[in-house]
């Protein structure tokens, strides 16, 4: 375990040396969180009731959304592992005593949770600043903020779980960058990152909230804004507990067995 | 070598320069038509969001769901041109990271026409196909009379968008000579001009309206043109907007050059 | 003719340290410092000379080439090659300088190695009766005859650097700059490069600059040696004077006891 928390600490050191990148994305985000508001409060003038949620449900969906983007979002995959992949230098990583999936997992972590850190307090502190309904709103209640935290980080391990899986797609693949762009846009629309989830069509939705990708950034933003009952709550934990279980065990697995075929073919 | 001459050769340059492109990509072709269909199932789900939304409202800001999906697809297609002919500045940070710019400093060229040449991203048809395939759509849905001012506002809308994105990159590739680090911002105005150019721009509001057309002139490629696409508006003026793109990538190249000029002396 | 006189450059860099706690620091204030790159740094090269320019990493040998290859403006002092000042004039100044860069390709990676010459060709403008006259002697001196029709990425590190060299003298250059030429090259491969770079010297009257810390390099092609250190030029000299001055007679150890006598490593 100790191995994996130091490649986790050189990983997240490296990402807090950004500063520039940092307040860069922070703004990128604000701006997207704008301009997706904007968006909304035009379909609501045009028609409230058709809204799935309260407006201000909506603000806080969207601002939750931007200020921990880095933890769900698809396109922020590590280039080195798939760099390593494909020159077939993985195989010297074969030699080191350590399980290649779990330090790969441990490094996305790191990634990860380093942008967040330095960008979530900042976007959610300007955010409760607006004026409402464009703001994000404060929980009900502490005993739900809690429950919140909770799938935030369920949601965040199902998520790098998830995105493990297309490093080892990896390679079984001829075109990573193909592979790349394809499930990067899939997975970013089917988790609500382009549409919330509950303005998607009430069945497609209700397919979506099995699988998945519903797990991986839907459940922590409705759970904060009060929009789930506690018997939905419950259930979406317990799904993405099964999820995460499920595409790590997988995942595990299928990397395993491509490192196998690695070793035997030389890379 | 006189003016018509010099513009010929470049142009000759461009060419050979693409096709070792066109050829370098065919390489790998498995690789290529991969690519093509993830850009295609990228913009795919971005006019599903649309289709969703339209689901559950009909209308918004005045603008029905075909009027949208012209203008979606409009701004899909300069976006995804813009990009096939100017990916070199897209991908600017990588080149100056790698030293790739100093050898296009040692060659007696232009640096734009070199950095342009490095890079023709054919991949980029997925994306124009999907674009193309809404806007027949979106003609059809809203059953769009065809005159000649209409003809000439879409190849006017077409060309100048295609200016105004490439601008923008050439904007980002010259933040590039500053920093590495906070480039991301840039996207909001590449990636978030297609991303929120899906909606017509006055849906976002009187202020951002004004942004879009004093700061980054998005309203000249869009909004004002598009009135005349859509049947609100005969004034034959707004055809001609678009051009006014032309000013804005004067002023993202004047700003490049000055990146360059810093590059040369800080040399990093 | 190449006169550098007196040229100055300044880098401003962060300094960056381990730690957490020193990453989250320098969140909010940065330390910066100067280096002096090039310091009063003068010499003239006389057309047709063979230039080995040596020093330990990170003494001036880049700054230098790529001052006088018009990629980086100095913060003073006067350059100028065969009258023109290569930031002031690039476009002309480049088209009569070719440059190899050791460590990086000019060549397209995916596809044969003739189309990136025809490329070159346009870019450097090259009438095709010269184009022709060059590739001929170029193939014929590097054995380049099979390797043209050969995609970049399936040639050996040597039959690439082959390649490399005769791409940046497609447009025959009169000022050639080699940064580690033959690096990672095996013992054919380099005695093959150091004989054609004679040959072009001698037969085309070639000027010809060398970096490289191989001081076989060194021993094969330069008959001037320009010694950098800190950015201040130490040596200006022969073989022999490195010898003498290193206290050794072979190369590699002299020039080891020289770094360490003047206290540049």
């Amino acid at each position: 375990m100790k191995k994996y928390m130091s490649f986790f600490r050189m990983r997240f050191q490296m990402g807090l040396q950004y500063r520039t990148a940092a307040i860069a994305g922070m703004t990128t985000q604000f701006a997207w969180g704008l301009m997706e508001i904007m968006v909304f409060r035009a379909f609501y003038a045009a028609d409230p009731a058709a809204f799935p949620m309260t407006f201000e449900a909506t603000a806080s969906y969207i601002w939750l959304q931007q200020a921990f983007l880095a933890i769900f979002a698809a396109w922020l995959l590590e280039p080195e592992i798939f760099d390593c992949i494909v020159s077939g230098n993985v195989a010297y990583e074969l030699c080191r005593p350590v399980h290649i999936y779990d330090m790969w997992f441990a490094r996305s972590m790191a990634s990860r949770l380093s942008r967040v850190a330095l960008r979530c307090f900042p976007i959610l502190f300007v955010a409760l600043l607006l004026p409402k309904p464009y703001g994000i709103s404060t929980p009900s209640s502490a005993a739900q903020f809690a429950v919140f935290l909770i799938t935030l980080v369920l949601s965040f391990l199902v998520s790098v779980a998830f995105y493990m899986w297309i490093y080892v797609l990896t390679f079984y693949t001829i075109s990573p960058m193909g592979l790349r762009i394809m499930v990067a846009s899939v997975v970013e629309f089917l988790s609500g990152g382009g549409v919330p989830l509950p303005f998607f069509p009430e069945k497609v939705q209700r397919v979506l909230e099995f699988l998945p990708f519903a797990s991986m950034q839907n459940v922590p933003l409705r759970v904060y804004s009060g929009s789930m009952s506690q018997m939905q709550t419950q259930q979406a934990v317990a799904l993405q507990l099964l999820w995460l279980i499920v595409l790590v065990a997988l995942g595990r697995t299928m990397c395993d067995r491509a490192l196998r075929r690695v070793s035997v073919q030389g890379g | 070598m006189n003016g018509t001459g010099r513009v010929k050769d470049m142009l000759h340059l461009y060419v050979h320069y693409v096709s070792l492109n066109v050829r370098s990509a065919m390489q790998h072709k498995a690789s290529f038509f991969l690519q093509i269909t993830g850009q295609l199932l990228t913009s795919c789900t971005t006019f599903l969001g649309i289709y969703f939304m339209f689901l559950r409202f009909h209308i918004v800001a005045g603008y029905t769901y075909s009027d949208v999906l012209l203008c979606f697809s409009v701004v899909l297609m300069q976006f995804s041109l813009a990009e096939m002919f100017a990916r070199g500045f897209d991908t600017f940070s990588g080149m100056v990271r790698r030293g790739e710019f100093d050898r296009i400093l040692v060659r007696p060229r232009g640096e734009v026409l070199q950095v342009l040449g490095s890079k023709f991203e054919l991949t980029r048809i997925g994306r124009l196909l999907q674009a193309v395939i809404v806007f027949v759509y979106g003609v059809f849905a809203a059953r769009v009379h065809w005159t000649a001012l209409r003809v000439l506002t879409l190849v006017s809308m077409l060309l100048g968008g295609i200016l105004l994105f490439s601008g923008l990159f050439l904007v980002y590739a010259a933040f590039c000579f500053f920093t590495l680090e906070g480039l991301e911002f840039m996207n909001v105005f590449t990636d978030g001009g297609r991303e929120y150019g899906k909606y017509p721009i006055d849906v976002y509001g009187k202020r951002m309206q004004q942004f879009a057309t004093f700061i980054i002139p998005y309203t000249l490629v869009q909004y004002y043109p598009l009135q005349i696409l859509i049947g609100r508006s005969d004034n034959w003026v707004y055809a001609l907007y678009p051009m006014g793109a032309l000013v804005f990538l004067a002023a993202c190249y004047a700003f490049w050059r000055f990146g360059v000029r810093h590059y040369t002396s800080s040399g990093s | 003719m190449i006169v550098m006189e007196n040229i100055c450059k300044t880098y401003r860099v962060q300094r960056r340290s381990a730690g957490i706690k020193e990453a989250c620091r320098s969140l909010f204030c940065r330390d910066y410092e100067y280096i002096h790159a090039l310091d009063n740094v003068s010499f003239t090269i006389h057309d047709g000379e063979m230039i080995g320019y040596m020093g330990p990493n990170g003494a001036g040998k880049s700054s230098t080439i790529k001052i006088l290859s018009g990629i980086l403006v100095p913060d003073s002092g006067k350059c100028e090659i065969d009258g023109l000042t290569p930031w002031k004039n690039r476009v002309a100044h480049v088209s009569r300088i070719g440059v190899v860069f050791g460590q990086r390709s000019q060549l397209w990676w995916d596809i044969p190695v003739i189309d990136s010459f025809e490329l070159l060709r346009d870019i450097y403008a090259v009438p095709e009766k010269r184009y022709r006259e060059n590739l001929e002697e170029l193939t014929e001196l590097l054995q380049l005859s099979e390797l043209l029709k050969t995609p970049t990425r399936q040639l050996s590190l040597g039959q690439r650097m082959r390649c490399e060299i005769a791409a940046a003298l497609v447009h025959s250059p009169s000022l050639l700059f080699l940064d580690e030429p033959t690096i990672g090259l095996d013992a054919v491969s380099k005695l093959a490069v150091r004989d054609f770079i004679r040959r072009q010297n001698s037969e085309h009257g070639t000027t010809v600059i060398l970096t490289t810390h191989d001081m076989q390099d060194i021993a094969a092609i330069a008959r001037r040696v320009i010694l950098i250190g800190k950015g201040r030029i130490l040596l200006d000299g022969t073989l022999d004077d490195i010898r003498r001055e290193g206290g050794a007679d072979d190369l590699e150890k002299a020039a080891a006891g020289l770094y360490r006598k003047l206290e540049i490593s």
